[in-house]
């Protein structure tokens, strides 16, 4: 599904744009302020601008089984990136601040909160989202169970919760109820659907099936 | 967030040097705690050092000493087949904190350099002497229950801090005398766990002993006689995936039902891990016995001293170190 997003779209590039052209009047005004003895290559080197100032950094990174190089702001986190960049908005942003769960995604096959991941630490890495979980025409067998036990209401937490459930398998401490509980403690769900999620998850699990 | 300048070392040296020759540049592995607190511009670094591509993540045993890179994953950690077979505490400690997707991210050296959860430290609309020295404590007249009982007696409260160390991993690595071994402008040293974390006095803003650029190579465990006795109790105010009120690592070293050693350390009521010597004492020689364990217990808050809102440790930290040293006895408590 990631295919239909190209790798640089119009509204990253116009940022780089705004960025460059900020650089460049800064670079310009700190030039008409300079006293005389400072005109000279330094000057003129961008490098030169005093600390604090954040270059766009290059990254190599593997999103749903697509590459894709980019050029990024250090401040990014992956959870941005994925959504205002790369336009895979199934992952959601609950809280913005590693408390919530909703912003869980798989890097190298293990799931973290990428609201609190650096898109640019994530050089060389394989990142599913929800999005490459399962296909429109195909489920996953963690979202058909999430919807024949009711595992959801307003659906907001849903994609970290499913990404979540099907590490949580993997890693096996999905064998009981309880342990579900615990090692999913970390997806809130503010309508309430746990039993329903704790069920749907550890049907899956008991299934046998291949998550 | 602040701008910032991204910068990855290619080796330890070279880390040091970027970090201890800036005047505000910082490491960053897991980010768990970073990022957040750079979110919410408490911290502001100008450079940041990312080291997670240093050769720090190996966990390894050799001649009865367990050394744990300072970038294994706490997820890694918890599931190592050495540390869950000789350091047990250690791996139940971790499996209490944080969430699944946060011990995937969050590595050993950043654990022990987390900062507090106290939430005026994290509110900027509040004065905190951590976060801004000699601008006042909010917590002290303010919403106090999650806050310290201990280490409290000779600090000057109006410049000082009443907040607790987070981190349930650390917990566990005082009742096991862990020693961090570090590598900074000096050169390499080893610090025990005791010594590592700082009581606030007045220079709050200082969670360690840790000089600028000084980084965390490995926290080291020396085998030990614990490993069949140990248990971590950890009270937080929902079943699970949130900060202690009050924890409780307990290690016992039981032989014919009789007690040779016993180890004791607390989360949830310090600036830093608190280690419970007198209780120890208290332990030691005594044959295992729910009387034995509460005597013992009750020494436990003999230095506390409380605020507004969280005398209730007073009554409440007996009965956690009871309950945990029952369980790592493996007796059933009995109650009259």
């Amino acid at each position: 599904m990631a295919e239909e997003f190209p790798a640089e779209n119009e509204p990253a590039l116009l940022h780089e744009n705004r960025r460059l052209f900020l650089k460049q009047s800064v670079t310009l005004a700190g030039l008409a302020l300079a006293p005389t003895p400072f005109f000279g290559p330094a000057a003129l080197n961008v490098e030169e601008i005093p600390g604090g100032d954040a270059e766009n950094v290059k990254l190599s990174i593997s999103v749903n089984g697509v590459k894709k190089s980019l050029s990024i702001d250090p401040r990014v986190t992956l959870l941005d990136l994925l959504r205002e960049r790369l336009a895979l908005t199934g992952t959601k942003k609950g809280c913005d601040f590693g408390q919530c769960g909703a912003c869980t995604v798989h890097v190298d096959g293990q799931r973290v909160l990428s609201c609190l991941s650096l898109a640019v630490m994530q050089q060389d890495k394989k990142v599913v989202t929800i999005e490459g979980l399962g296909k429109l025409d195909q489920l996953h067998p963690l979202q058909e169970a999430f919807i024949k036990h009711d595992g959801f209401q307003c659906g907001y937490c849903t994609p970290g919760q499913l990404m979540s459930a099907a590490c949580c398998i993997r890693e096996g401490k999905a064998g009981s109820e309880a342990e579900i509980q615990e090692y999913m403690s970390g997806n809130l769900c503010r309508c309430g659907a746990y039993p329903n999620i704790v069920n749907a998850i550890l049907e899956v699990k008991n299934s046998g099936q291949k998550v | 967030m602040r701008p910032f300048q991204y910068i990855r070392p290619k080796n330890v040296k070279e880390a040091v040097d970027m970090v201890s020759l800036e005047e505000n540049a910082r490491f960053i592995a897991g980010g768990t705690n970073l990022v957040d607190l750079m979110k919410r511009n408490i911290e502001t670094p100008d450079k940041l050092v990312d080291i997670t591509h240093l050769p720090l993540k190996k966990i390894e045993y050799h001649s009865g000493t367990l050394r744990i890179g300072a970038l294994a994953l706490n997820s890694d950690v918890a599931e190592h087949a050495i540390v869950n077979s000789r350091f047990p505490l250690l791996a139940k400690a971790i499996d209490a904190g944080a969430s699944g997707q946060l011990r995937n991210m969050a590595t050993v050296g950043g654990n022990l350099l987390q900062r507090t959860r106290c939430a005026y430290f994290y509110d900027t609309a509040f004065p905190c002497n951590k976060r801004q020295l000699e601008t006042g404590c909010a917590a002290v007249g303010g919403i106090n229950r999650m806050h310290a009982i201990f280490g409290l007696e000779k600090n000057d409260l109006e410049k000082s801090c009443i907040a607790v160390h987070p981190s349930d991993m650390c917990v566990a690595l005082a009742a096991l005398d862990a020693i961090i071994i570090t590598f900074g402008p000096k050169g390499e040293r080893k610090i025990p766990i005791q010594d590592f974390h700082r009581l606030p006095g007045n220079r709050p803003d200082l969670d360690s002993i840790l000089e600028k650029g000084e980084l965390i190579l490995a926290v080291e465990l020396k085998s030990n006689t614990f490993q069949q006795h140990t248990h971590y109790l950890k009270i937080r105010d929902r079943a699970a995936y949130a900060f202690a009120i009050v924890s409780a690592a307990v290690a016992l070293d039981v032989q014919q039902d009789q007690i040779r050693a016993a180890r004791v350390a607390l989360g949830g009521v310090a600036h830093k891990p608190w280690r419970l010597f007198d209780v120890e004492k208290a332990l030691a020689g005594k044959p295992i016995s729910q009387n034995t364990f509460r005597n013992a217990a009750a020494v436990s808050v003999a230095d506390a001293k409380t605020f507004e809102h969280n005398a209730f440790k007073i009554k409440l930290l007996p009965n956690v170190i009871l309950e945990a040293l029952m369980n790592a006895a493996g007796l059933e408590p009995s109650y009259d």
